[in-house]
């Protein structure tokens, strides 16, 4: 089983050329309502977001299961809709086991780091790495693989929807690319975080309500019983019953993938900054329960609707095209397997529903982006400008508008890097996001937590070993070395790095904060008490504002 | 937080045993998060075949199906025990030992005002006793 462009697939990017499709006008004109009621959020929200504390994490005023829902719909991202139900349409059961994997982070998640996260933060996660280390280095670092992530997710994220939207809607790739930079600068820049917040919330709420509705046509056409369902796809797929068992996987590779799957998540800086919109470690914690059990459900759903889309998709007429890929002439799902849930849509629910879901897919891309562009904007303004730069000097009006400049440049780079790459092959992006996540950004976290002896020396390059050994082993790997680059063989034979790079981090991280005999180490071991005092208690925490 | 206040607080029986049940609360879930899925993982890796057998003789299901489902529940579960005894038994001491004190004429015990209090204690900080 090839794992690593299957989760990057899962996660964000559409791979090799599609066709532009005849114009769907339910879409569009369903995609036009969410975008004016979602411009009106963002009016209303603007109206609202004058501080910081307002643009960076909505005043902290969001309650837990409003949380929840924003932290469900950052996960459920368009890709891992489409991408999930094509692998189960593809492989069956294999689908299975990647939901399993993105959702587990969150349990962790929430024993070990979301209340510490919410008692010693304020708008980033740098700030709970840096709480008692040097502020400039710690935070040069941790802005510095913030934005490697952004930045890998965005280019997955906009390619992806280029290419989506010239399946689903029949609009050319340039103009979707264009449309979803523009649309997410707005929602940034206007609304900040609660803006972003409740686009999120209400795309979670479209996509379960769509995903929930396939699902139960899906089991009312077999009676409502799964074992019939299984039959009828195990007779329909061309893998017969391998659908029903896991495929041949490398097991260095698989456990390798489950901790950068794991791990990965509770290093994603746009997920991390989401804890800091609550009011309180309570709240932090009730928004990873109501995201574990939506997020959950969902896989569920996707489950449920790759085995429909190949009960009632698979083969049947006016949904196969015969195309040329590599020379080779392969009989497939119109626009690709990715498409299966879309198509699935069309025949339960007609036009109209497909329309929805169409649009839905799209909204989706549109609130994950957003997200990425404000957790980007926040490590250069208050991490780098605020801190390394003005070295805590700055005033709130000066760094409000530092984070709104980065964010119309960030729109112009995801533009930019969403033209250039269109012919690449991206697959591989959203993996390397959360290897980079999992091998830089968590060690940090978790060790400047959980470990007293953790120094400014460890942390900073602790976290670069893990940053670049997660690039550097993922590009000799066979995923860029060998299906990008041409190469033979690959100079480093496993496709998910995590086990190492991880392994790497926390090791060097060790090393070179027992070494650091300099008196500034001395003292930040000291502060450790005071920051597990907060970190238990939440004294001393940022609340709620109040408006 | 001065020297002072922090030994108080970090000698205090209370916040003491406040910090050993919340840590090793933490620490059970997640072994028991982990051990599911590494589990899960290693029988993947070794053992594929175990999953792929039929639920019982004929059927179509395959054991892995049930057991991947259970997985996604044991997820939800798992938070939600830990939530439901986090935000009641910790917290909700927090609320009690706040209205205790407002009752003895001393600090009022807020989240937002610089919280004077830590949960489970009922110590206030502003006049350093309980």
């Amino acid at each position: 089983m090839s794992l690593f462009p299957v989760l990057a697939f899962a996660s964000g990017a559409i791979e090799g050329d599609v066709k532009q499709q005849a114009t769907n006008w339910h879409a569009i004109i369903m995609f036009v309502v969410f975008v004016a009621f979602t411009m009106g959020i963002t009016y209303w929200a603007a109206r609202r977001t004058r501080s910081a504390s307002d643009f960076y994490t909505a005043g902290g005023g969001i309650s837990g299961f409003q949380n929840g829902l924003a932290i469900a719909g950052d996960y459920m991202s368009a890709a891992s809709f489409l991408g999930i139900s094509a692998m189960v349409f593809d492989k069956g059961y294999d689908g299975l086991i990647y939901s399993i994997g993105f959702l587990v982070g969150w349990p962790v998640i929430l024993f070990l780091v979301a209340e510490r996260l919410r008692n010693l933060g304020k708008y980033t996660f740098a700030d709970v790495a840096s709480y008692r280390l040097q502020q400039t280095p710690v935070r040069s670092f941790a802005a510095t693989s913030t934005l490697m992530v952004v930045a890998m997710y965005l280019i997955a994220q906009m390619v992806g929807a280029g290419k989506l939207i010239q399946l689903l809607f029949g609009m050319s790739y340039s103009s979707a690319v264009i449309m979803v930079g523009i649309l997410m600068v707005c929602y940034v820049l206007f609304g900040g975080m609660l803006a972003t917040t409740w686009v999120q919330i209400i795309k979670a709420v479209l996509l379960l309500c769509g995903a929930s509705f396939m699902a139960f046509m899906v089991l009312s056409t077999v009676g409502f019983s799964p074992e019939m369902m299984f039959e009828k796809a195990v007779a329909a797929h061309a893998k017969h019953a391998a659908i029903m068992s896991p495929g041949k996987a490398d097991p260095v590779d698989s456990i390798s993938l489950g901790m950068a799957l794991m791990f990965g998540t509770a290093g994603l800086p746009h997920i991390l900054m989401r804890f800091f919109t609550v009011s309180d470690a309570k709240e932090a914690r009730k928004s990873v329960f109501y995201a574990t059990g939506f997020i959950g459900y969902f896989y569920i759903l996707t489950f449920i609707i790759g085995f429909g889309a190949i009960m009632l998709v698979l083969n049947q007429p006016g949904m196969m095209e015969t195309v040329t890929k590599n020379g080779k002439e392969v009989h497939q799902l119109i626009g690709g397997s990715n498409m299966a849930a879309i198509h699935l849509a069309n025949a339960v629910g007609g036009d109209m529903f497909l329309g929805f879901i169409s649009a839905v897919a799209f909204a989706t891309i549109l609130a994950v982006v957003a997200g990425l562009a404000l957790s980007g904007a926040s490590a250069v303004s208050h991490d780098l400008y605020a801190s390394v730069i003005m070295k805590g000097k700055a005033n709130e009006a000066d760094e409000i508008r530092v984070s709104k400049i980065t964010t119309v440049v960030l729109g112009i780079i995801a533009i930019v890097l969403g033209l250039v790459f269109e012919k690449q092959n991206i697959a591989f992006m959203v993996g390397l996001a959360f290897s980079i996540a999992a091998s830089a950004n968590f060690p940090i976290l978790f060790l400047s937590m959980f470990w007293k002896g953790l120094t400014t020396r460890g942390a900073v390059i602790g976290g670069f070993v893990g940053l670049a050994s997660a690039i550097l082993l993922i590009v000799l790997g066979p995923t860029v070395w060998v299906d990008i680059m041409k190469h033979p063989t690959a100079l480093f034979p496993y496709k998910n790095p995590a086990i190492f790079s991880i392994t790497l981090a926390f090791v060097s991280t060790w090393l070179f904060s027992v070494t650091d005999k300099s008196r500034s180490a001395e003292e930040e071991k000291a502060k450790f008490d005071a920051q597990f005092v907060r970190s238990m208690t939440g004294i001393g925490a940022t609340g709620a504002s109040k408006h | 937080m001065n020297e002072d206040v922090l030994k108080k607080v970090q000698s205090n029986p209370k916040f003491k045993e406040l910090v050993h049940k919340k840590t090793s609360l933490g620490w059970q879930l997640s072994i028991v998060m982990l051990v599911i899925y590494y589990g899960f993982t290693l029988v993947l890796a070794f053992s594929p075949s175990t999953l792929g057998a039929p639920l019982a003789p004929g059927m179509t299901m395959t054991v892995g199906i049930p057991v991947g489902i259970l997985i996604i529940l044991s997820a939800f579960v798992l938070t939600g025990l830990y939530v439901r005894k986090a935000n009641g038994e910790f917290d909700s001491s927090t609320a009690r030992s706040s209205r205790r004190h407002k009752n003895e004429k001393m600090h009022w015990l807020s989240r937002s005002d610089s919280v004077v209090a830590f949960p489970g204690t009922g110590f206030c900080f502003r006049c350093y006793r309980r």
